[in-house]
């Protein structure tokens, strides 16, 4: 059956979820991978959005992280001091996804600015709730396209922690968990356990491994059996297209 | 009391001034009718400038922005903004960034009469190297340092709400955000509501009051008062007005026109909801009543 990249992408970054995940929400590919995993293989998993809600069933898709469908039938409508608080520094997120504009080799995000933040060549956002995700919760699986823009061997500026310079830095300044795996729009990625550098772990079919090194900021290792990222069911694929994103707001292109 | 009024008595020139809801209950009315009181030299704080923000920075109305989130939510980027950061137009904005935690526990620590609040976040971002504010502290109680925000004390607070009574005792259901905290930490507040109630509803239901009448100046009804954002129960979010702003407002021209058309053209927000009526009634909530609960003793 064809399928889009991001179809791909949302499909693999379901995988990392499972029944009884505490699961901290963004829009787009994180938010259909989240919904997608809890109408296939895990019924169980409790959505949090940054703006309150918890344990959403969201009966369209939300266009923002405080979308009134979020609400709407929902476990828990709380203030956001208790959201990062309790429940996020509390300790009781297990999974956040996380985007940006950059990623690194050792998994630092920005999504502050390109250039220099006083005089900076392109302003972003900033970091909105990313910095707090990326330190406090248990693990973070990120999704970002491949590119040597995107992926450089250094991120302008930190906005949220990965394993900064790599090796056993992250724990030393007292933060656990981390990210642990990458998905992008060419491959798989995830973390060595001593180096903490980003290894392609595999490819999207029909993605060459010199496809990957022309489009990323550095030379990048590669598992020692390079898998093939397994393409979408089709089930997955007409819960996507039917249930979650009928209008195709987030998946817009079907030529992927 | 009218907005007119609200904003002339307690928003000043060259104050610190909150316009707190996270996606739900943003007090545009508000902000559009100090936009035409053409208010000057005001610091705004808020964890996602949104919408509101890029109107008033594009109307001269601010020096200073102190923020988490400079985007537009769903959509892409704030342009404004990113005009006044980048190129000073129509004047250079000074920013002070933080994250969403770190603005709700500067909400927090002010509306505590705490200087700080620590938290576990922020070893290794590079904002605490562009934001002096950060500061660490040395744990009395076990062997580790933790970062710290400063307490925020805005002079003055607008929210918006469901419904309050004529005193103020504010009741809010849906996303909470921070406006709580926000008014606690601020010397003035005025709350506007889509509905003023007898005092005996508000008795009637005492758990959902979220600000109490003691801390607030003044109360505006203000039915719509939050579009484009929504108000649970009542409307809406019109997300084609979010999507149309990103041309709206991606020359300064364009931006311009829509304050004449739809801020300064209009005398006040009833004019500008008549002027709506057709997306009005598309954005009308369906009603999903809760289980009523008894407080009986």
């Amino acid at each position: 059956m064809e399928y889009t990249t991001s179809e791909l992408m949302v499909s693999r970054a379901a995988k990392e979820l499972k029944n009884h995940d505490v699961v901290f929400v963004g829009i787009g590919v994180p938010s259909l991978a989240v919904n997608l995993a809890y109408r296939m293989h895990a019924p169980t998993l409790c959505m949090i959005y940054e703006s309150g809600a918890v344990g959403c069933v969201p009966t369209r898709l939300p266009i923002s992280i405080g979308d009134p469908c979020l609400v709407t039938g929902s476990l828990a409508v709380v203030p956001m001091l208790d959201v990062f608080n309790l429940y996020l520094q509390g300790g009781k997120i297990d999974v956040g996804f996380l985007g940006g504009a950059q990623v690194d080799r050792f998994g630092n995000i920005n999504s502050t600015v390109i250039g220099d933040y006083r005089k900076p060549k392109v302003r972003l956002p900033g970091s909105g709730g990313a910095c707090e995700i990326a330190a406090l919760a248990k693990k973070v699986v990120i999704t970002i396209s491949n590119s040597k823009r995107t992926l450089p061997e250094k991120v302008d500026f930190v906005t949220s922690p990965g394993y900064l310079g790599g090796g056993r830095e992250r724990e030393a300044l007292g933060l656990s968990g981390g990210p642990d795996l990458v998905i992008t729009d060419m491959g798989v990625y995830s973390f060595d356990p001593e180096t903490r550098e980003m290894v392609l772990e595999s490819l999207h079919p029909g993605v060459t491994l010199d496809t990957i090194r022309e489009n990323i900021g550095w030379p990048v290792k590669t598992a020692k059996t390079l898998q093939e990222t397994p393409p979408p069911t089709a089930e997955e694929i007409r819960i996507v297209r039917d249930e979650l994103d009928p209008q195709g707001i987030f998946l817009r292109s079907r030529a992927g | 009391m009218t907005m007119q009024d609200a904003v002339r008595r307690f928003v000043r020139d060259g104050d610190l001034v909150v316009m707190e809801g996270f996606t739900h209950l943003i007090p545009f009315a508000a902000g559009h009718e100090i936009i035409r009181q053409k208010r000057r030299d005001l610091t705004l704080a808020r964890l996602t400038p949104d919408l509101i923000y890029d109107q008033l920075i594009a109307a001269g109305c601010v020096k200073k922005m102190i923020f988490s989130w400079a985007g537009n939510p769903g959509v892409g980027a704030l342009h404004a903004f990113r005009r006044a950061v980048e190129k000073g137009i129509p004047r250079p904005l000074e920013i002070e960034e933080y994250t969403h935690f770190g603005m709700v526990l500067r909400f927090m620590a002010g509306a505590s009469n705490l200087p700080f609040l620590p938290t576990r976040n922020y070893p290794g971002t590079d904002l605490t190297t562009v934001n002096p504010n950060f500061k660490k502290v040395r744990s009395p109680y076990t062997d580790e340092d933790l970062w710290c925000v400063p307490a925020l004390h805005p002079d003055v607070t607008i929210v918006h709400a469901q419904r309050a009574d004529e005193t103020g005792n504010t009741q809010v259901w849906g996303l909470y955000g921070v406006q709580k905290e926000a008014a606690f930490a601020s010397k003035r507040v005025i709350v506007t509501v889509e509905e003023v109630v007898d005092p005996k509803v508000i008795r009637s239901d005492p758990n959902r009051t979220i600000i109490p009448g003691i801390i607030v100046s003044a109360v505006v009804p203000e039915p719509f008062g939050a579009h484009p954002s929504f108000v649970q129960g009542a409307y809406d979010r019109d997300n084609d007005f979010y999507v149309e702003w990103d041309a709206i407002s991606k020359d300064e021209a364009g931006l311009l026109k829509y304050l004449d058309e739809w801020v300064y053209g209009v005398a006040d927000r009833e004019t500008y909801t008549k002027k709506m009526a057709a997306r009005r009634e598309a954005l009308q909530a369906d009603r999903q009543m809760c289980e009523p609960v008894n407080y009986g003793f």
